[in-house]
């Protein structure tokens, strides 16, 4: 399979105040298309830092970064918002659902930046939360579905505009083991039967399991490869 | 219109606090349109067909100065004069000093000048054979059940008579029906007494008219009878000044108060507060929303897109509250003008109040939002969901 993530020398620096703190040091990385990858390693590693930066939601110090061949990090704001909507998904530990919204509206938000009618919204929205068991919890608002099922539906949010790419960032950091299963098994399901690239930052061994690959960054650096 | 799902759920994602602020707002905006109204009302007064073809003279150092009675023989020689009629004002108060009527004491051929006051002949036949005899107004005899035949006592807050007394009796002759729906609100209201009575009873007069009324036979040659009106009285101890019937009646209303002064500061200061009000139910609203709008932004919706969705938000919640208060300022507005008996007859909410509340609306909504909206456009993604 050819590459979909190609990563060269890329570091990242925060000022914190007066202070610069290198969050990643001249990493480099491929990621295959279809591959599942686990990105582990302790507190303040970098691991959610280079999720933000392979997702679009932030632009490296150095280095490049390209995603299907596009140089994600030479994009300005406007392109990389657009880039994002076509081409990732996202998924997080607290879900980040709209609360005041039903399921179905939850799920049909990244269609609001297509021009697809309101229908084909629905439907597809639909299919969405089919796949990931919801059909039935479509009218619910986030407070009236359990931890499992919100990240379902932040699952189905994700995939409904069939993007290439899935960042998920601790997606069972906040789940009971048997919710976990699940929605890990779903992710595994989504990467196979479905051959999306998925991207996932875990703390949890056992759901770096699910992976076909574990990255291990400490203090900014790739430090090992490991594969399942 | 895609988003207004959106734009409204998170309008009401705190619903108490969005409906306390929806009351302020529709309070507000109900204000305005009652102001409005009286604006309006006190803006169009004066404003008649008819009354474009009058000009009224009145002296030039302020309206309660009068003028000798001996002017009415030599306006009347002005080219361009049809008639003159004259009239003083009365300031009768009937029962209680509360109750004040608008009454005049007019010359015999006032009602010629006034198309818009008719009076049947008989009834204006007896008014003008009784020296006590007055002429009154529809709305003005409903509310104090009037009718042709009744002696009345009057007080006159101003004029005694002989004898020092300040009550007057006076015998009703007849009815006045306006027959001009825009003025109707002010002959409705009317009392005329004879002139040559008011001038006989009391010693403050002694042949001195309030005011005068030429008719013109031209309209367009109104500035120029004026300007020779004028100089009959140039450098004499009554000099006058003599305007249309609107510009009088504007002139006249503007030294009793500035109403579209005291309308415009009533309400600036209640939209100044709005604004407070409403600014901070938005920032409030966008600060809890921080890790919502992030969510929006990550999924792919443009800064652009996320500036326009607050403002929105903004402008949806001053328009709702504004559209419902001017909505029901709308049936408010003649149940006071009823409840007035007349006395106050406000102007309906026309094209042109809505036309002011609306963009009212869209501008405090826009201010109130730029700034929440502006936080929002900028807000750092990476950071508020790390809730930085």
């Amino acid at each position: 399979m050819g590459k979909l993530i190609e990563i060269r020398d890329l570091s990242k620096v925060y000022e914190r105040g007066k202070q610069k703190v290198e969050v990643l040091h001249h990493i480099d990385l491929e990621v295959a298309e279809g591959d599942f990858v686990a990105l582990m390693g302790p507190s303040g590693s970098g691991k959610t830092t280079l999720l933000n930066l392979i997702g679009g939601l932030d632009l490296p110090s150095g280095g490049s970064i390209s995603v299907g061949g596009q140089r994600i990090d030479q994009l300005g704001a406007g392109a990389l918002a657009k880039w994002r909507a076509a081409k990732v998904g996202f998924v997080f530990q607290f879900y980040n659902l709209m609360p005041m919204l039903s399921a179905q509206r939850n799920v049909e938000l990244p269609l609001l930046l297509t021009k697809l009618s309101a229908g084909e919204r629905r439907k597809r929205a639909a299919i969405a939360l089919e796949l990931v068991g919801l059909a039935d919890r479509a009218s619910h608002k986030p407070t009236e579905l359990s931890g499992g099922q919100q990240q379902r539906v932040s699952i189905a949010r994700a995939i409904v505009s069939d993007p290439t790419l899935l960042v998920c960032d601790e997606p069972t950091g906040d789940l009971d083991r048997q919710s976990a299963q699940d929605v890990l098994a779903l992710l595994r399901a989504l990467n196979r039967d479905h051959g999306k690239t998925i991207v996932m930052v875990t703390h949890d061994p056992k759901a770096a399991e699910y992976a076909n690959h574990t990255l291990h960054l400490d203090k900014g650096t790739l430090v090992e490869q490991a594969t399942a | 219109m895609k988003y207004l799902h959106l734009i409204w759920a998170s309008l009401f994602r705190r619903k108490t606090r969005t409906i306390l602020t929806l009351v302020s707002i529709v309070a507000a905006f109900l204000l305005f349109g009652l102001l409005d109204a009286v604006r309006t009302s006190f803006a169009e007064a004066g404003q008649s067909a008819n009354g474009a073809q009058r000009l009224q003279t009145g002296s030039r150092l302020s309206f309660i100065q009068t003028l000798p009675q001996s002017l009415e023989a030599r306006m009347a020689q002005v080219p361009g004069v049809k008639s003159v009629t004259y009239a003083n004002w009365f300031g009768g108060a009937y029962q209680d000093p509360h109750n004040q009527v608008f009454s005049f004491a007019v010359a015999p051929n006032y009602l010629d000048l006034y198309p818009e006051m008719a009076v049947s002949a008989d009834e204006r036949k007896a008014f003008e054979d009784t020296r006590t005899g007055v002429l009154v107004g529809e709305g003005l005899a409903r509310r104090f059940h009037w009718k042709v035949g009744d002696r009345i006592p009057m007080q006159s807050t101003i004029f005694p008579d002989r004898s020092g007394s300040k009550n007057w009796v006076f015998d009703i002759k007849g009815i006045i029906h306006s027959t001009d729906k825009k003025t109707s609100g002010f002959f409705d209201q009317m009392l005329l007494l004879h002139w040559s009575y008011f001038d006989d009873t009391t010693p403050y007069n002694r042949g001195q008219a309030g005011w005068y009324v030429t008719r013109v036979t031209d309209v367009n040659q109104a500035d120029r009878v004026a300007k020779a009106i004028d100089a009959l009285s140039a450098n004499s101890d009554h000099e006058t000044r003599t305007q249309t019937e609107q510009a009088a009646t504007a002139s006249w209303m503007k030294q009793l108060a500035d109403i579209g002064l005291i309308v415009t500061s009533i309400m600036g200061a209640v939209f100044f507060t709005l604004m407070l009000l409403a600014g901070n139910t938005m920032m409030q609203a966008v600060r809890e929303r921080t890790g919502e709008l992030a969510v929006l932004k990550t999924i792919g919706f443009s800064s652009t897109s996320v500036l326009a969705m607050v403002l929105a938000e903004s402008v949806l919640l001053l328009v709702l509250g504004g559209v419902l208060g001017i909505a029901l300022a709308e049936p408010l507005i003649p149940l006071i003008s009823h409840g007035s008996n007349g006395m106050l007859s406000l102007a309906p909410v026309g094209p042109g109040s809505w036309a002011l509340g609306v963009s009212l609306m869209l501008a405090i909504g826009l201010l109130v939002g730029a700034v929440p909206a502006w936080s929002a456009m900028r807000l750092n993604i990476v950071d508020a969901l790390a809730r930085r």
